[in-house]
């Protein structure tokens, strides 16, 4: 902090300014084609975008990408692919909210309890994974995309009538008991529709991180076995213990990812809880550079467009132009990084080369004297 | 800008900018039927003559390569003859490979002109270079093991002479014509280093390569093969061809090439006459400065044992299944003091063997005592902290994490120490205070400490490593080829700052390929053959060529006792000359 290179600051931004710009040409050029006008468009987005009640919807809806981006950014920061955010955060709210449904204790320590399931479930699913790894060399790549499907269907069995489901009768669909409302959390009220209260758990969850990851000798191993395997273990890091950590980590924060849902918004876990979020949280990691402060901004841009895409349809556009301008913008994320690192590189090359240039003609005088 | 005027004065000076651009060049396959046989000494203001009437082979000119974490290239400027054995001297880091990689295509440069037999040439790849007759032998060799000579030579160029008896004659005939031996039918995993690297000059020679680039064809081989090498070497010189020849063994240099040219900091500084300079002088004009030397005379070694290491045995499953002994009943002590240095061609061992003293590698059976205290089933980190500093073999892959900053690289290794951290916490202010401290005291020039790694030489990361690995007062270090790659300043720094802690009672387990150096550094000397110490050593009374031969097998037991004994004085004071030359 007290050495703070403007330099590498503009370069770190750079590629996430430039893959959105990128993104945003990309989606005028498709509605270029479509025969639509590209600038109203965006005009609509940014409008709706930001009135106040979409404003409280993006941030509810940047609470769990939030979360889910974190639990990703752990992952990547080990150099570990953990696609199975989804899952993991699916199974803990669904086991999460079968606790909390079943206990009638007051809040204070109820919803800890419901919390820490969450992140006890999460942390276990994803450690299937990580073990997968460290002892038959299976890639958490494939493990987490098939635990993907399997706690699916763990959820299916276990989210039925007599098991852990209960019929709602009203809206014909079967979920978890209730939370009683004692152990709802509390939220922030706003003119409009309330910002859910977990937000403040989500920040803290990202002061965390950074702190674990750049201020811990833990972080400091973790990081190096991302950068390094063959460095990391000379210099004594145990990279199975380290992938076996990390992945319990990876998982406990997605067990988070459900919790705003679950504990200021629906209450239970039905068939329709909200999915994908985790893959959300791939993009969102990306997008952020898993730093936290740059994951909030993909989180909330994330849900920023979301929210466009309504006001996009009152218009008559196609709201799936919202899914255009997403996918661009991870794919303008991977090649504005590529681009950015490479002129980085570049920039470092001119400095060292330059310097050596200086040292160089001084070496030919001595030796021409 | 000072190039012009230096390389008027020392190199043959540019041929004229009116060098007829359109002119048609001789065609490649008159150049070398014309041989220049003239023994010429080194061409100083008659070159632009030369240039005029027969093209030189190769022309350099104003070479500029700006290069990630390796020593950038600029303003080289060469003249390679016909029919020459031209030698291309630096320090490893200079900057030789890159040029060289230049001249085969195999990298651009951002500057300057590149002339092959008088015309202009600019190669995209290397099958431009091929196409224009030059051939390279890398330092680390591109064989299929599984196929035969044969194979291996017609591999991807099936359409020059076919793949049967053509091709079989074709390469009979190549190999009887200088003198390779080449045997066309044995597999490749069959053969010894030297008969790989004779495979790998007839494959060049096989796609019509005049010109040839060795890059360090002799740091793979023991003093004999050296000499069946420059022995084929002449041979390619008599047949008309030009070889370029990378080395930074000196003596070796003098005794083969035609010509030499020096780099240094990626630029060239300077010519030399074989036949008028001296190791010493060379050495000289390479580094800038005047040579170190790795010689530790005064012992220092007490009866206190550091390490013991006994009974080690590791076995290795490849990827056939098959299991492989790697490290067969190991067993030495490293006193107080004492550097005990292990020889050996690379892959016999030794990596191993340091991968299990610093428990990176489980052993299969063997006990380890560091400083009286039981270390086998610590782990890698729980060494570190009880003393051994290590500098890895492969900086890149173990010694550094290359995007990372070097303040953050100080603290590899050390995450648990002071000033690295306080508690759990890391403590990046004194990290990075300790870095600087590093960077200053080391001499590892950098822009600063916030740079990655990888923005560095070779060189000053290695004096990084050994900065740190120093700082934290090791009980035991192990040092794995510690200058290699590193340049003639550095080096001996490094050698300065081995013997001072070994003063203070450091224990040293040294593997080097550098045979100069395991005689000058250590006190004792073990020889590692398949996976076994072999034979020891004197390093007061061995030289090269004995522990040469013990590296390649056909020594063993103790050295010192072989019937050459009476001679060694002789011979050791021989070893002090070519370990001068060597470096």
């Amino acid at each position: 902090m007290k050495k703070f290179d403007k330099d590498r600051v503009l370069l770190g931004l750079a590629a996430p300014v430039l893959s959105v710009l990128g993104a945003l040409i990309v989606t005028g050029l498709v509605l270029l084609a479509s025969g639509k006008e590209p600038f109203h468009a965006f005009h609509v987005m940014l409008t709706y975008g930001s009135k106040s009640d979409s404003q409280v919807y993006i941030l509810n809806k940047a609470t769990p990408y939030y979360l889910s981006g974190l639990a990703v950014a752990i992952g990547f920061r080990m150099n570990l692919f953990n696609i199975g955010v989804d899952g993991q955060y699916r199974l803990a709210a669904f086991f999460a909210a079968a606790v909390g449904g079943s206990m009638s204790i007051p809040g204070i320590i109820q919803i800890p309890i419901i919390i820490l399931t969450a992140m006890v479930v999460g942390a276990a699913w994803a450690a299937i994974a990580g073990v997968l790894k460290v002892t038959r060399g299976v890639s958490e790549v494939i493990s987490t995309i098939m635990l993907n499907s399997i706690a699916g269907i763990v959820i299916g069995y276990f989210l039925q009538d007599g098991r852990l489901g209960v019929t709602d009768k009203l809206a014909n669909t079967i979920t978890t008991k209730p939370i009683p409302s004692g152990s709802h959390l509390f939220n922030f009220t706003t003119q409009t529709d309330p910002v859910v209260g977990f937000i403040v758990f989500a920040g803290l969850a990202g002061v965390v991180y950074w702190f674990v990851l750049s201020r811990t000798r833990f972080g400091f191993d973790l990081r190096s076995v991302g950068r390094s395997e063959s460095a990391a273990q000379a210099s004594g890091v145990s990279v199975k213990k380290m992938v076996i950590v990390s992945m319990l980590i990876s998982g406990a924060m997605a067990g988070l990812v459900g919790m705003s849902t679950l504990l200021n918004q629906s209450y239970q876990f039905s068939t329709d809880f909200p999915a994908g979020i985790g893959f959300t949280g791939i993009a969102v990691a990306l997008l952020g550079r898993n730093n936290p402060i740059g994951i909030a901004v993909g989180a909330l841009l994330w849900a920023f467009l979301e929210r466009a895409s309504n006001g996009l349809e009152f218009e008559g556009y196609d709201k799936e132009i919202v899914g255009v301008i997403q996918g661009a913008i991870v794919l303008a994320v991977v090649i504005a990084y590529e681009l950015v690192r490479r002129y980085g590189l570049a920039r470092q090359q001119r400095q060292v080369g330059a310097e050596l240039a200086a040292a160089g003609s001084d070496d030919k005088q001595e030796v021409t004297a | 800008m000072k190039s012009r005027c230096y390389a008027r004065s020392v190199l043959p000076a540019a041929p004229s900018p009116s060098l007829p651009r359109y002119v048609r060049p001789p065609p490649p396959s008159a150049a070398p039927s014309e041989p220049r046989h003239r023994p010429e000494p080194f061409p100083r203001g008659e070159c632009a003559i030369n240039a005029s009437t027969s093209p030189p082979a190769v022309e350099l000119r104003g070479i500029t390569k700006r290069f990630p974490g390796v020593v950038a290239n600029h303003d080289i400027d060469i003249t390679v003859r016909s029919g020459t054995v031209h030698a291309l001297v630096g320090e490893n880091g200079a900057g030789k490979s890159t040029l060289m990689k230049i001249l085969y295509g195999m990298q651009k440069p951002d500057e300057g002109t590149i002339a092959i037999h008088g015309e202009p040439a600019v190669f995209g790849d290397p099958g431009d270079a091929i196409a224009r007759g030059i051939g390279m032998v890398h330092q680390h060799f591109m064989l299929a093991d599984n196929l035969t000579v044969l194979e291996n030579v017609v591999l991807g160029s099936e359409k020059t002479y076919g793949i049967g008896g053509r091709a079989r004659a074709r390469i009979a005939e190549i190999s009887d014509a200088y003198g390779l031996g080449v045997r066309p039918d044995v597999l490749v995993e069959d053969l010894g280093v030297a008969d790989r690297q004779r495979v790998e000059i007839l494959k060049v020679l096989y796609r019509g390569a005049r010109i040839l680039i060795l890059d360090e064809p002799t740091a793979v081989l023991v003093p004999q093969e050296v000499d069946a090498l420059f022995e084929n070497l002449r041979g390619l010189k008599s047949e008309g061809l030009t070889v370029i020849f990378i080395s930074h063994k000196l003596g070796e240099v003098l005794s083969v090439a035609d010509e030499i040219t020096v780099i240094r900091r990626g630029t060239t500084v300077g010519g030399a006459d074989p036949k008028k300079t001296t190791a010493r002088q060379l050495a000289e004009l390479m580094v800038g400065s005047e040579l170190p030397s790795p010689e530790t005379r005064e012992s220092t070694v007490t009866t206190e044992p550091m390490l013991t290491v006994q009974g080690l045995r590791m076995f290795e499953t490849d990827s056939e299944g098959v299991e492989r002994t790697v490290l067969d009943d190991i067993a030495f002590t490293i006193h107080k003091g004492e550097v005990l240095g292990i020889a050996g061609v690379e892959g016999n061992g030794q990596a191993e063997l340091v991968e299990a003293v610093m428990g990176m590698r489980g052993l299969n059976a063997g006990v380890l005592t560091l400083d009286g205290k039981d270390i086998t089933r610590t782990p890698t980190r729980g060494r570190r902290e009880d003393g051994v500093g290590y500098i890895p073999e492969d900086r890149h892959r173990h010694g550094l994490l290359l995007e990372a900053p070097l303040w953050e690289n100080r603290i590899l290794g050390h995450v648990t120490e002071r000033p690295n951290s306080r508690g759990f916490l890391i403590d990046p202010g004194a990290a990075r205070r300790d870095t600087e401290r590093i960077v200053e005291e080391y001499d590892v020039r950098t822009p600063g400490i916030e740079v990655p790694a990888a923005s560095l030489s070779g060189g000053n990361q290695q004096k990084l490593i050994v900065g740190r690995e120093m700082s934290h007062l090791p009980k035991l270090l192990i040092a794995a080829h510690p200058t290699r790659g590193v340049d003639v300043g550095a080096q001996a720094q490094i050698w300065d700052q081995i013997r001072a802690a070994r003063r203070e009672g450091l224990a040293v387990l040294l593997i080097s390929a550098d045979l100069d150096e395991l005689i000058g550094l250590s006190d004792t000397l073990r020889v590692m053959y398949r996976g076994r110490l072999v034979a020891d050593a004197d390093p007061a009374t061995i030289t090269p060529q004995e522990l040469g031969s013990a590296m390649t097998g056909a020594a063993a037991g103790h050295l010192a006792h072989q019937p050459e004994d009476p001679e060694a004085p002789g011979e050791s004071g021989e070893s002090g000359e070519s370990g001068g030359e060597d470096r």
